[in-house]
């Protein structure tokens, strides 16, 4: 029960960053540790005591294994983050280059 | 390459890049190509061949990273794994059903085995080495455009 | 398995192919991408209709991915709902390609926005199509972050602040929808929807759903800008270029997140009258906020993104209600939005790229120049508002007759309320825009090319002569066995698992 609390705080700690930062960069951050902490906390749903990485071999048989579907679900849901962390990146890039600044407090040409 | 000193970092990183690029690349073509036997994949072997080549440009500057892999070729190569990919999904109904795994199985732990898998992990492979060069390719140009204009 | 079902896996997969032939060869061939985006999404509304008459033949098609069987392969299933919702992506999809053609000549790379669009479609398409549960939030995200990249395509200023609004409101979304599956799956042990609602039936009622609810009603709500979590739209709808506004606010909020929304509380988890009282409640307040917000502002399509607002909780309020009336009409009524509001946003790409702004106070006049752009501007301004005879009209008036039959006297005349504020906004619009002295500086503004006006008349006949789908004949093909699904709750888990293998 401890490690999920701590997967928990860990996506708190994203949201909170996401929330208060004023610096883009730190923005990003945020949602890069949000996204992990739900990552992680996929894999620990996934977990079963005692057991073992299913990898499947000739020589060997394995009876207790953790369950493998997850596994493959979090490989996308990263493939996923990546690619809209990168485009956040650019994104962020750009704005720096017509705005000079990172800080969004700064940056507000949209309002009403 | 060793003649360019004026690029890119010391000569210590240039001779171990030279000595590791290789390997890695190797590594990165090993992972793919065993995805169905072993942990790994498209995906996986797919970064470590990017990483390659985002090590070279590291070491030795943008430009021989570039003549190595330009823009075009990377996109062109994007585009083809992911047709190749769809294509493979759509031969699938030559047997019936989408996606489904026409090539006959093989026997399980041998290279040449698993229908249809192998190929799906090539094209994932190009997709994704290209697709992760090219992030880093557009990300550092950018950053040089931005430079010059100040 | 029949041999028609095959079309099913195709919607995905024609505008995918479409996508990644544009991207190979564009360089090479200027005049491909064009001619690429009309045809692709073309073929795709055709094989929607077929599959509208598919489904009106013979219900509920389950189609297993890699013939990998039910509940541990992935299915896609087409039953009246999704063929519903996919007449409603493609049939806009195809009209604001063919408008495209000669809106984005503006722009310098076009086959980046055309391999966009169509990813972007590829991902709408999916999520409407697919009857697994992780599976929908890999295509939500495909949408999502094609519609990401596409609000930021113009590279401007305000253009990139509203892009990275909306990427990162967007992405905490879909933390919360990735969040709930996975609780979701620890209860369940599956991913399949079907599977998923007959073990959350047989297994006593938990706390755990109502937390997945929650996270869910965060999550897809986010997508759908519903009241509290409104605020990236208003900026990132009238930022992207006009074609795209048409999208996002015609069909992306939908597919994404109203119908994920029904479909997972319908079907999956199942209603509770907690839960519709919510929704209801929220609805009304998008509906009022929306409504209130939009009538102050001067940008012609911040005006229209606040409307979406509103109309988007006019939806909510009707699939709240749980009523048979009540979720017809919502549907109806989604069709209708998805038809005027992609029309209004294209009169406003079609007013920017005569005259360059979009600031209502600089125009005027502009029906004496622009003919039809005025014309099915005037037809969709009354359709919005809810003059009879158009479609509008009729779908605002079922969900209002809905809440009156349950009961709702307060949410019937909140919604008549809003109606006259729409009304009032509407000719805000006509009067400064199109009616009244033509300014000096506009008279040499000429009408806008073939194609754009093609498809805005189309747009503007669907405007018309919408009010026939309520027709008992029609409506029982297209509109009434999309609400039954909606209806019959779980029975859409024993539908697939039993019914068509």
């Amino acid at each position: 029960m401890t490690i999920y609390l701590l997967c928990l705080i860990l996506f708190c700690c994203g949201l909170y960053c996401i929330l208060r930062k004023r610096n883009i960069i730190k923005i990003i951050l945020g949602i890069i540790i949000a996204e992990y902490a739900a990552n992680l906390f996929f894999i620990l749903v996934a977990y079963r005591l005692n057991g073992r990485a299913p990898i499947f071999s000739p020589d060997t048989t394995i009876t207790n294994m953790v369950d493998p579907l997850p596994h493959a679900l979090v490989l996308t849901a990263i493939v996923i983050g990546l690619a809209t962390t990168a485009l956040l990146v650019i994104i962020a890039m750009r704005i720096y280059e017509k705005y000079g600044t990172f800080d969004i407090t700064k940056i507000k040409e949209l309002k009403g | 390459m060793s003649r360019e000193h004026g690029k890119g970092m010391s000569l210590i990183v240039k001779t171990v890049t030279r000595l590791t690029v290789g390997l890695i690349l190797l590594y990165g073509i090993y992972i793919v190509l065993h995805g169905h036997l072993s942990p790994g994949g498209g995906f996986a072997g797919g970064v470590i061949i990017a990483l390659s080549f985002i090590h070279l440009m590291l070491a030795y500057g943008k430009e021989i990273a570039l003549k190595k892999l330009s823009k075009p070729i990377l996109s062109l190569f994007e585009s083809i794994g992911a047709i190749t990919f769809l294509s493979i999904a759509l031969l699938g109904f030559s047997g019936g059903y989408f996606f489904l795994n026409f090539i006959s199985k093989g026997k399980p732990f041998k290279l040449f085995s698993a229908g249809i898998i192998p190929f799906c992990n090539i094209a994932i492979c190009l997709k994704v080495g290209a697709g992760l060069f090219a992030i880093f390719v557009v990300l550092v140009l950018l950053k040089f455009d931005a430079e010059n204009k100040e | 398995m029949t041999p028609t079902s095959h079309i099913i896996p195709l919607f995905v997969a024609v505008s995918l192919a479409g996508a990644f032939l544009i991207s190979l060869t564009a360089k090479k061939l200027k005049w491909l991408p064009d001619i690429m985006g009309s045809l692709t999404t073309l073929i795709l509304l055709v094989l929607s209709i077929v599959a509208v008459y598919m489904t009106n033949k013979q219900g509920t098609f389950v189609y297993n991915a890699g013939n990998w069987k039910l509940p541990s392969g992935i299915s896609l299933v087409l039953d009246p709902l999704t063929s519903f919702m996919l007449v409603t992506i493609n049939l806009i999809a195809f009209l604001t390609a063919v408008y495209s053609v000669n809106y984005m000549e503006r722009f310098t790379s076009k086959w980046k926005f055309y391999t966009l669009f169509l990813l972007m479609l590829a991902g709408m398409n999916g999520v409407v199509i697919t009857g697994d549960m992780f599976n929908l939030f890999v295509f939500l995200e495909i949408a999502a972050v094609a519609s990401y990249a596409l609000v930021a395509f113009g590279t401007e200023k305000h253009e990139l602040e509203a892009a990275f609004k909306y990427a990162v409101m967007g992405t905490v979304g879909s933390l919360f929808i990735l969040i709930g599956i996975v609780f979701l799956y620890s209860y369940t042990s599956t991913l399949n929807m079907a599977d998923m609602a007959q073990i959350l039936l047989q297994k006593p009622k938990a706390n755990l759903t109502l937390i997945v609810s929650v996270l869910f009603l965060m999550g897809f709500g986010l997508k759908a800008a519903m009241v509290p979590f409104h605020a990236w739209l208003p900026d990132a709808h009238p930022s992207a270029p006009a074609p795209i506004s048409a999208m996002l606010s015609g069909v992306l909020i939908k597919s994404l997140g109203i119908y994920t929304l029904c479909r997972i509380f319908y079907n999956v988890l199942g209603i509770n009258s907690s839960l519709s009282s919510i929704l209801m409640f929220l609805g009304t307040l998008s509906m009022i906020i929306g409504g209130l917000l939009a009538i102050g502002q001067w940008d012609f399509k911040r005006l229209l993104a606040y409307s979406s607002i509103s109309q988007v909780g006019y939806i909510i309020l009707g699939i709240g209600l749980g009523t048979p009336l009540g979720i017809a009409a919502a549907l109806f009524h989604l069709f209708n939005h998805s038809v005027f509001k992609s029309l209004l946003f294209l009169n406003s790409g079609a007013l920017e790229y005569a005259t360059g702004t979009r600031d209502l106070r600089e125009m005027g006049g502009l029906t004496q120049k622009m003919p039809v752009t005025g014309t099915t501007n005037f037809i969709a301004s009354m359709s919005i508002a809810g003059i009879p005879p158009l479609n509008g009209f009729w779908s605002k008036l079922l969900i209002i007759i809905a809440a009156v039959q349950a009961n709702r006297y307060g949410y019937a005349l909140c919604a008549v309320l809003i109606s006259i504020l729409t009304l009032a906004m509407y000719i805000k619009v006509l009067k400064f825009a199109f009616l009244g002295r033509l300014k000096e500086k506009w008279n040499k503004v000429k009408e806008i090319p073939r194609f754009m006006s093609l498809a805005m008349v189309i747009l503007a006949f669907i405007c018309i002569i919408g009010g026939i789908l309520l027709i008992p004949n029609i409506s029982n093909i297209f509109l009434k066995p999309a609400s039954d699904i909606l209806m019959g709750g779980k029975n859409y888990a024993s539908i697939i698992l039993e019914g068509i293998q």
